[in-house]
């Protein structure tokens, strides 16, 4: 089940990448085009396959249980194997075409090689949540419910609460705040953080200026790289937490 | 029979009378300055100064003189002051290499000067390490072809500009090159001139900088690069045809700034590759046509007060936004134009779309607005919204809208 969908998911993004290349010609445009697709569909495909792979295998779960295994190396591992396949997915079905393309003597290496970590970290931190909507419902309907709901949150509803507030608060110096409320959202921080990569952050202007000092210096990049590490620890520890306490 | 003897008075006649001889200057010879050879010197003389370096600064040419350098000799100013200023009509300087021009704080020293000259000819100069280039001062009729301006200005404050004019009508400068100084070309009350075939790049500041001049005309130069780009104000009746403008790329910069510009006509230029294409403030009745905006981050900003432009079979290709608007009241027209973020069908065939095109996203109205909330840029949240606005306009003035969007490019 699990490596048969991983394949079609491999396969979607390397016929994307190819196609774009294809269209494009361009490596650095290709890179905007694919942060586009990175942003909205990592996170959904993280949170349905996670949710999905749980209900699934819920039946064997509940045999393993029955096995002198500890419990948290049991979802841990449920965990790990979908979230590294799917990252697997995503990695080599893009890199192999960029890499054919002639990845290694472009200057967007960097960009790209970034796209690609912003990926996995996307990947890593939707399938973690997707575990712990899965673990705390019983309910299929609710727990599909519930993570697309999250999806939709954090990729659009967020982003309007968020306008919302800017715009309400727009007589107040407003750089911090979005700073934070960036932070705070993994979908917004990595979109942040390629945006301030390529070429675009002269658009930004002042506000750019004052993100490009953040992000630009190392201390900026490790606490962005910290937080987004956060999001993947703290739901996993959830997991772990969860899984010990859980009745089946 | 009759011919050749009329030939010959003439002949007779002009050699009595232009008494022109050539004085030739050289480290070795006798005259071994251009100072000295301009004391000789009577109107009307050629100079030749051959290869070598000679320093010298405030140069007075009052004669109407031609120097010419011969393999490029150095004047080599000694950071001094001005080197070469011109007072007599009818003068040309062809071939020479002028470096080190003095810097001060309280005049601006130039390499040439041309002070209420008329007629003059200043061609295939090379000027380095200068402050201002070539400072032409109430000087009319003249012509300034193939120069090589390479400054090496870091701040604006202690800089100077590659070509100035200031109160100087009827000026062609052409096939000039300018770079690494304050602004490239500067016209200040001059009008009437011509600027054509000049490449202006990585200057501190502007390629271009018009200020108060009126009836000039600017086409095929590229402005490449510079601080802030190019900046048209306070002028009337300027043409500006087949200019390139591009890589004028950072937080404040833009590919020209239109400010307090009337009846002006952009025709046939080139936007690429800057934060905005064109930043317009308070012009009026200026056209647009066969423009190409490419890459841009804004393509056209207007930032009020524009009325009675119109924008007309202008190419818009991948820019972040196409347009952005200030103000609920348009008297703008779009009509016509070739916008690569156009998605409506052409049923009937005949090359304009069906639907009208909203130039203005919602998301560049609240930028405008709240400038913050660029960092939303390429959110799904804003797509969508987007799309709503692109629907049923709220914010954005309602009769903004290109009713002829072309299905292709537009080629001429």
């Amino acid at each position: 089940m699990r490596s048969r969908w991983s394949y079609v998911y491999f396969g979607f993004y390397l016929l994307l990448g190819i196609v774009l290349l294809f269209l494009n010609n361009d490596l650095s445009k290709a890179v905007i085009t694919l942060m586009n697709v990175i942003i909205v569909l990592v996170p959904l495909i993280g949170t349905i396959f996670g949710v999905m792979y749980y209900y699934n295998s819920k039946e064997f779960t509940e045999l393993l249980l029955a096995q002198p295994l500890k419990r948290s190396s049991i979802f841990l591992g449920q965990y790990l194997g979908v979230a590294i396949s799917l990252s697997m997915s995503l990695v080599l079905g893009l890199g192999i075409p960029f890499v054919f393309y002639g990845l290694f003597q472009s200057s967007a290496i960097w960009d790209f090689s970034l796209l690609l970590i912003t990926g996995t970290f996307l990947t890593l931190i939707f399938t973690a949540l997707a575990f712990n909507i899965a673990l705390s419902n019983e309910n299929k309907i609710k727990g599909f419910g519930y993570a697309i709901l999250l999806w939709l949150f954090l990729a659009v509803i967020y982003d309007g609460l968020f306008l919302m507030t800017l715009i309400m608060f727009e007589d107040y110096p407003l750089d911090k705040v979005s700073l934070i409320g960036t932070m705070l959202n993994p979908i917004d921080l990595s979109r942040t953080l390629i945006l301030l990569k390529l070429d675009i952050s002269a658009l930004l202007g002042y506000t750019g200026a004052v993100f490009k000092q953040f992000f630009g210096t190392s201390f900026g990049i490790i606490v962005s790289f910290v937080t987004l590490t956060l999001w993947v620890v703290l739901p996993v520890l959830r997991i772990m937490f969860k899984s010990k306490k859980k009745d089946f | 029979m009759t011919k050749t003897i009329l030939s010959f008075i003439i002949l007779l006649i002009t050699s009595l009378f232009s008494h022109a001889q050539t004085i030739n200057v050289c480290e070795t010879c006798p005259v071994s300055t251009l100072k000295k050879a301009i004391t000789q010197a009577k109107d009307f003389d050629t100079i030749r100064v051959k290869k070598g370096t000679y320093k010298e600064h405030s140069i007075l040419v009052d004669k109407s003189l031609t120097i010419i350098g011969e393999n490029y000799p150095i004047i080599d100013g000694e950071l001094k002051g001005e080197i070469i200023t011109i007072t007599a009509d009818h003068v040309t300087v062809d071939g020479l290499f002028i470096i080190n021009v003095g810097t001060s704080y309280t005049e601006d020293y130039a390499a040439i000067r041309i002070k209420k000259s008329k007629h003059f000819l200043i061609q295939n100069l090379v000027l380095e390490k200068l402050f201002f280039g070539i400072y032409l001062e109430k000087s009319s009729y003249g012509r300034v072809y193939h120069n090589k301006i390479i400054g090496d200005a870091k701040e604006e404050y202690n800089s100077g500009n590659g070509i100035q004019l200031w109160y100087s009508n009827h000026i062609e400068i052409e096939h000039n090159y300018v770079e690494h100084v304050r602004d490239g070309i500067y016209l200040e009350f001059s009008d009437d001139c011509l600027i054509k075939n000049n490449v202006s790049a990585e200057n501190i500041r502007y390629g271009l900088h018009f200020m108060f001049s009126n009836n000039d005309e600017y086409c095929d130069n590229t402005f490449e690069n510079n601080g802030a780009g190019v900046a048209v104000m306070f002028s009337k009746k300027i043409k500006m045809y087949n200019n390139t403008f591009k890589e004028n790329w950072g937080t404040a910069s833009y590919g020209m700034l239109l400010k307090e510009i009337n009846d002006a006509k952009i025709i046939g230029n080139t936007f690429e590759n800057n934060t905005i294409g064109i930043n317009i403030e308070g012009s009026n009745r200026i056209i647009y046509q066969h423009n190409n905006f490419k890459n841009n981050g804004w393509a056209i900003k207007i930032k009020g007060a524009c009325y009675t432009n119109t924008f007309i079979e202008n190419n818009f290709l991948y820019n972040s936004f196409d347009i952005a608007y200030n103000s609920n009241v348009n008297d703008n027209l779009f009509d016509k134009n070739y916008w690569s973020n156009y998605t409506g069908y052409d049923l009937d065939k005949d090359g304009n779309g069906d639907v009208p095109y909203r130039p203005v996203k919602l998301f560049s109205y609240i930028v405008n607005r709240t400038p913050e909330t660029i960092i939303l840029l390429r959110s799904m949240f804003i797509d969508i919204i987007d799309f709503s606005e692109k629907v049923s306009p709220v914010f954005t003035p309602d009769n903004l809208l290109d009713n002829k969007p072309q299905m292709k490019k537009i080629t001429w």
